[in-house]
C-alpha cells in the first residue's frame, strides 16, 4: 500500500515535518516556547486532515469511534492532572503512543498475513515497531505506577533477575528469527508482543523511583523510534521524520539527565539504584545514622530568615507533593519586602523531572530572574546567611561528595552545607526517594523544621511578615 | 535495496541529525515542557492509526486493533499537546509585578 503516494499529500506532510522541526526549535527558548507548541500543533492538524484524504481510507466508522473515545480521555485527563503529577501523566501519554505504534504494526501484519505477503523485508520493520512499542507501552505503565505510588517506588529486585531478563530478550530474538525464516504465524506474533510487553515491565521494575525521570525520557525516545519504524512499515515519511526527531532529541535529553546525576545510562538502567545501602544504615530505623539532629520551631526559623541578608531556597520534590510553591512565593515576597536577597537554587534533577521545579515555581509566579542553576549558584552558598532546603534530600546530600560507597557518590549536589546556616524543611526523618541517609542533618549548622512543607512555609511567611 | 527503502533511510538518518541539533541548547527549565512536547509529537502515530483503522482489514480482530490504535494515538496526541500547553501557560512573561492571587489552579 505504501506506493500509493499522492504528491500533493506528500507536500503537506513535508510542511508538517518542517513545522514540527521549527516548533521543537522554538520550544528551546522560554520566549518562543508557546509559539513552538502552536506550530507543532498546526503541523499535527495538517497531517491528520491530509491523511483523511488518503485513498487508503475506505471506512471512517472505526476512525471516528476511536477518536470519540480517545480525544476526550486525552483532553480531560490533561486538564485535570495536577502540576505535581505531570511526570506520570507524560509517562501515561507516552505509553499510549508506544501502544498505538505496536497496534499499527499489528494491523499491518494482519493485512500482510491475510494476503500471504509476509516477506522478511516487510516483517523486519513490523516486528521492530511491535517490540519497541510494546516495551515502551508496558514500561511506561510501570513508571506511572511507581510515580503514582500505586506500587513501591523502590527498586524491585530478586535473585537471577538479569538472567530472567536476558532469557526474555533471547526468546524474543529466537521467535523473530523463526518468523523471518518462514513461520510468520499469528500465534508467534502474539507471543513476541506479550514477551516484549513483559520485557518493558521487568526492565523498569528494578529501577528506583528517583531515576524515573531518566526512564520516562528514555521510553519517550523509544516511542519516537517505534513511530519512526512504523513510518517504514506504512511508507510514511511524516512518521519517519517526526518519530526520528523524537527518538534523537529524547535520547539526547536522556543523556543530559544521566549526566546531571553523574551516572552512565547503563548504570541507571542496570545498577538497581537504591538497593545498594542494604549493608549498613538503611530503612526507616536509620534516623540519619544516629548522630544528633537539631530541630527548630517555625518561629525560630522565621526570625533567623527575617534578620538575614541573603537566603537561598533549594526546593525539591517535597515542595511539589505538598503543593507548597505558592506559599514559597509568599515567603520569598515577605523576605524581599524586608530587603533580604532571595535566590532559588535549582538542581537539574530536583523533583521528578528536569525542570520540574521551574514549572512549579513559574506556576506560583516566581520570576525567572530569581531561579539559578546549580553551577551558577553553588559558589554563592559560602556568602549566604541561610540556605533553606524545602523537601529536597538527595540533591543536597554531602555523601555524594565524600562517601565513596554511597549509591549517589559523584553526583553533583547543591552545596547548601557551605551556607552559614542550613534549614531543612522535611516531613520526617525518613530517607529520601533514593533511600539514602543524609549526613547534612547531623551538621551542627543544620536545623530541621519538621512538618508538611506547605504548612511550615506558610508559618514561616507569616512569621517573617510579623517580625 | 529498493529505491523506496533507500529514500526512507536517507530521511531517517538526516532526521537523526536534525533531532540532535534542534534541541542541543535548551535551558533546563524547559526540559519538562520539551519532553512533554516531544511526547505530543510522537502522537503523529495517529496518522498510522487512521490508515489502519480506515483500511478495515482483518475482520473483527482487525477492527478492534484499528479502534484501539486510534484511541491510544488520540490520547497521546491530544493529551500531549494539552499538557504541554498547560505547562507553557505558566511561563508567562512577567514584565509587571507578579500577582500571586492570579492563579488558583
Amino acid at each position: 500500500m505504501s506506493m500509493l503516494r499522492v504528491p500533493s499529500l506528500e507536500i503537506v506532510y513535508l510542511i508538517t515535518g518542517v513545522l514540527l522541526i521549527i516548533g521543537l526549535k522554538f520550544l528551546s527558548s522560554p520566549a518562543r516556547a508557546k509559539t513552538g507548541n502552536l506550530l507543532a500543533g498546526i503541523g499535527m492538524v495538517l497531517a491528520v486532515v491530509v491523511t483523511g484524504l488518503d485513498t487508503r481510507i475506505l471506512n471512517w466508522t472505526d476512525i471516528i469511534i476511536g477518536a470519540l473515545i480517545g480525544v476526550p480521555i486525552g483532553y480531560f485527563s490533561a486538564r485535570a492532572v495536577k502540576m505535581t503529577a505531570m511526570p506520570q501523566m507524560v509517562a501515561l501519554f507516552n505509553g499510549a503512543g508506544g501502544g498505538a505504534a505496536a497496534l499499527v504494526a499489528s494491523g499491518e501484519y494482519l493485512r500482510l498475513n491475510a494476503a500471504h505477503a509476509t516477506t522478511p523485508g516487510e516483517l523486519v520493520p513490523i516486528l521492530l515497531s511491535l517490540i519497541i512499542g510494546a516495551v515502551s507501552f508496558a514500561g511506561s505503565l510501570v513508571a506511572f505506577a511507581k510515580l503514582q505510588e500505586l506500587m513501591t517506588g523502590r527498586p524491585v529486585t530478586y535473585p537471577g533477575q538479569q538472567v530472567v531478563n536476558a532469557l526474555i530478550v533471547l526468546a524474543i530474538v529466537a521467535l523473530c528469527v523463526l518468523m523471518l525464516v518462514g513461520h510468520a504465524t499469528p500465534p508467534l506474533f502474539v507471543a513476541v508482543a506479550v514477551l516484549a510487553a513483559l520485557l518493558g515491565v521487568v526492565g523498569v521494575l528494578p529501577i528506583g523511583g528517583a531515576d524515573m525521570p531518566v526512564v520516562i525520557s528514555l521510553l519517550n525516545s523509544f516511542t519516537g523510534v517505534a513511530v519512526a519504524i512504523t513510518g517504514f512499515v506504512l511508507g510514511s515519511t511524516v512518521l519517519i521524520i517526526s518519530g526520528t526527531l523524537v527518538g534523537a532529541s529524547g535520547t539526547l535529553l536522556t543523556m543530559l539527565m544521566s549526566k546531571a546525576m553523574n551516572r552512565s545510562l547503563a548504570n541507571v538502567l542496570f545498577g538497581a539504584f537504591g538497593s545498594a545501602p542494604k549493608g549498613g544504615a538503611a530503612g526507616a530505623a536509620a534516623a540519619g545514622g544516629g548522630g544528633p539532629v537539631r530541630s527548630a520551631s517555625a518561629e525560630d526559623v522565621a526570625t533567623l530568615l527575617a534578620y538575614s541578608r541573603s537566603v537561598i531556597i533549594a526546593p525539591g520534590y517535597g515542595m511539589a507533593v505538598a503543593q507548597a510553591q505558592h506559599s514559597v512565593r509568599e515567603l520569598s515576597a515577605a523576605l524581599e519586602k524586608r530587603g533580604v536577597d532571595v535566590k532559588f537554587a535549582i538542581h537539574p534533577v530536583a523533583g521528578r523531572m528536569p525542570g520540574h521545579m521551574n514549572v512549579l515555581l513559574a506556576e506560583a509566579n516566581v520570576p525567572y530572574s530569581q531561579l539559578f542553576e546549580m553551577d551558577q549558584i553553588n559558589p554563592e552558598f559560602e556568602h549566604t546567611d541561610v540556605a533553606l532546603v524545602i523537601g529536597a534530600n538527595d540533591v543536597t546530600n554531602p555523601a555524594a561528595r565524600n562517601v565513596s560507597n554511597s549509591p549517589i557518590y559523584g553526583m553533583p549536589i547543591l552545596d547548601v552545607d557551605k551556607a552559614a546556616n542550613v534549614i531543612v524543611l522535611k516531613r520526617s526523618m525518613n530517607p529520601g526517594f533514593a533511600g539514602i541517609d543524609n549526613p547534612l542533618y547531623e551538621n551542627p549548622k543544620c536545623m530541621m523544621l519538621f512538618g508538611d512543607a506547605k504548612d511550615s512555609v506558610s508559618k514561616l511567611a507569616a512569621g517573617v511578615a510579623a517580625a | 535495496m529498493s529505491e523506496r527503502l533507500l529514500f526512507e533511510l536517507t530521511v531517517f538518518i538526516l532526521s537523526i541529525f536534525v533531532g540532535f541539533e534542534v534541541i542541543s541548547k535548551v535551558p533546563s527549565m524547559l526540559h519538562t515542557p520539551l519532553m512533554s512536547a516531544t511526547n505530543a509529537i510522537h502522537g503523529i502515530v495517529v496518522v498510522g492509526a487512521m490508515l489502519v483503522a480506515g483500511a478495515a482489514i482483518g475482520g473483527e480482530i482487525g477492527r478492534t486493533l484499528g479502534i484501539a490504535a486510534m484511541i491510544l494515538a488520540t490520547v497521546n496526541v491530544v493529551g500531549g499537546f494539552a499538557v504541554t500547553g498547560r505547562m507553557l501557560q505558566m511561563f508567562k512573561a512577567k514584565p509587571t509585578a507578579p500577582d500571586p492571587q492570579a492563579k488558583k489552579s
